[in-house]
């Protein structure tokens, strides 16, 4: 019983403490103010990478850890990341049809 | 065994509904229209890359765009998340006073970036930019109002939950509910990061 218990329990309390989640919120600040910061200094070559890895890593940051996709299910992953990468494939494509990247 | 039996039906009755994979049906539901949603912005911002330098009337985006307010709201919206994520966190400790405080500042804060969106959409229309003034005005209304009114509904939904909370009218698990709303909630906050450095930060 108390092992079904705990496992209750640990389902519920999946996830980070509220201070980790504090921490990712600084750090995901940091980052944004990072990115406004290419408005104002010139980053030269780097500026299209660098916004394009800042913006990826805020969007992994955020579904990893506030929507828990790091500590839940692989099946949610795979539904998510199934869905962002069609859409991905799709609309790279479509774009391409249109030569976005060439121009 | 009998309390491992007694559990899981309570379990289950806890839940309302889960699938033979033993996860709850209405997360599986919710992560497979937050994978249908990539598939709507997907085309949107894709739309709006396509022409965003189609500019035949009115100003051009580097003309309009107030890099520093949408800084602003970016920020508020990024910070919303956090309240979001503690109003879950709360939920899932059972403490229903927290959960309700944490609900409505993460409401307040959606309301805040909604009301500079309208703010931001009125200056650019008393600059000349309406909906049907380019290729380019087109696509960024279309794209940024539809976020817009994604966050406008879940601000509309955390308001309901919490007024549901506090009348106690929750019959399942409270705490899986808080998840549901919070899933969507972070799901608008990501979409922003994407329209965030598409839109205002890469100049056309």
């Amino acid at each position: 019983m108390t092992t079904v218990t705990e496992t209750h329990e640990d389902a519920h309390e999946h996830g980070m403490s509220d201070a980790g989640y504090v921490k990712i919120a600084i750090i995901l600040a940091l980052i944004t103010a990072l990115e406004v910061s290419t408005y104002y200094v010139d980053f030269g070559p780097l500026f299209m990478p660098a916004l394009l890895i800042m913006m990826v890593v805020k969007f992994v940051m955020v579904v990893s850890y506030f929507m828990h996709l790091k500590f839940d299910s692989k099946v949610f992953s795979f539904l998510f990341y199934t869905g962002l990468g069609l859409a991905l494939f799709v609309y790279i494509t479509a774009l391409a049809t249109f030569k976005f990247f060439i121009a | 065994m009998a309390d491992i039996a007694t559990h899981d039906t309570d379990h289950a009755t806890d839940h309302g509904h889960h699938s033979s994979t033993g996860l709850s049906n209405n997360k599986l539901a919710m992560w497979l229209f937050l994978g249908s949603e990539c598939l709507l912005f997907g085309g949107l911002i894709s739309t709006y890359m396509l022409y965003r330098g189609r500019v035949q009337n009115g100003p051009h985006p580097s003309q309009i765009y107030d890099v520093p307010f949408t800084s602003v709201s970016s920020f508020v919206l990024l910070m919303s998340s956090l309240t979001m994520v503690l109003a879950v966190s709360s939920a899932q400790r059972k403490d229903d006073s927290k959960t309700n405080l944490w609900l409505l500042i993460t409401g307040l804060l959606g309301a805040t970036f909604v009301g500079g969106q309208v703010y931001e959409f009125t200056t650019f229309y008393r600059e000349g930019l309406g909906f049907t003034t380019s290729l380019f005005s087109s696509s960024f209304y279309s794209l940024t109002g539809f976020h817009g009114v994604h966050v406008s509904v879940g601000v509309i939904m955390l308001l309901s939950l919490r007024g549901i909370i506090k009348k106690g009218k929750i019959t399942g698990d409270k705490a899986e509910v808080v998840e549901l709303i919070g899933l969507y909630w972070h799901f608008v906050d990501i979409v922003w990061i994407i329209i965030f450095t598409l839109v205002y930060l890469i100049p056309s």
